[in-house]
């Protein structure tokens, strides 16, 4: 078994290998967060634009 | 047959359709990427050649085939609603357009992030890094189409035809390394005989793929909900539904 350093090293490639896996990271998450915040959003904005119009008849 | 396929494509339903699956999608990738990241970056041993840089196929691969079968799927979703006009079509096409390009931006990163250790350059301007480049500013032309188009159908319509000609990219990315002489390694995986690859780095490399994928196909369907929302919010079934989701 590998001792964490090791590990964390990635045999000397410790830059490229993990600023990879952090950038996917990034860019998974965002893409997951924005979809749910912009759903929310939608929501909201419609519901509010549903209610004038109910109180407008 | 054409009935069952009217009703899935209704926005109602598919929005129902969509609301019950993405959970389901969202914890299946979870599972996925748990599986693919203990396997890519602790069970898989070092490359004989490329040492512990190779890790990082497990994030390039899987997004860089995504960025290839996203713009199929919009291309194809473009092509359903321009020529059918099922509305649905528009709709997908449009959600994934963000998606899309942010897989393509991934791959041309990590891609670059793997070639300075291994070809001792961040880039150049070989065929299969200019072909994807292309794509991204496929996407981004896309996206740029949408934010520029006021009218939903008019956006669409443009958007529909922009992406079908742009499938020409595809098959030049894919082939791309057998055509010309390039820097970028030739496939390992997508040949016809056994993958040139062993079993232990190849069950990690499938795990990640496939959790891409679901990632993507859990965020495609919320995006498309909250599209079919803004397309269809001055239908009765909207106004009640988010009348609905604040009450409760």
């Amino acid at each position: 078994m590998k001792s964490l350093q090791e590990f964390l090293a990635m045999g000397g490639y410790a830059a490229y290998v993990w600023s990879s896996y952090a950038l996917a990271a990034v860019v998974l998450a965002w893409n997951v967060v924005q979809a749910l915040r912009r759903e929310k959003q939608v929501l909201r904005t419609l519901a509010a634009r549903a209610r004038n119009r109910k109180d407008a008849t | 047959m054409f009935d069952r396929f009217h009703k899935y494509a209704s926005p109602p339903y598919f929005h129902a359709f969509a609301r019950r699956l993405s959970p389901w999608l969202f914890g299946l990738s979870a599972v996925l990427f748990v599986v693919g990241l203990v396997g890519g970056l602790v069970l898989a041993p070092a490359d004989y050649q490329q040492g512990d840089s190779f890790r990082i196929i497990y994030i390039h691969v899987p997004s860089a085939w995504l960025s290839m079968f996203v713009y199929m799927v919009m291309a194809s979703a473009g092509a359903v609603g321009l020529i059918w006009k099922v509305k649905m079509g528009d709709i997908i096409a449009r959600a994934c357009a963000p998606l899309g390009a942010s897989f393509t931006f991934l791959a041309l990163a990590t891609g670059s992030l793997w070639g300075k250790p291994m070809w001792g350059t961040w880039w150049v301007w070989d065929a299969r890094l200019t072909s994807e480049l292309i794509l991204l500013f496929l996407y981004l032309g896309y996206l740029a189409l949408q934010s520029a188009i006021e009218d939903r159908r008019a956006a669409a319509r443009a958007g529909a035809v922009l992406a079908i000609v742009g499938v020409v990219n595809i098959p030049i990315i894919h082939y791309s390394v057998e055509w010309w002489s390039t820097l970028h390694q030739g496939p390992t995986v997508t040949k016809f005989d056994t993958p040139s690859i062993a079993t232990s780095m190849l069950i990690p490399l499938l795990a990640m793929t496939l959790a891409f994928k679901t990632l993507f196909a859990a965020v495609l369907l919320v995006r498309t909900r909250c599209e079919i929302l803004e397309f269809e919010q001055h239908t009765t079934w909207v106004r009640e539904l988010t009348l609905g989701a604040e009450s409760r």
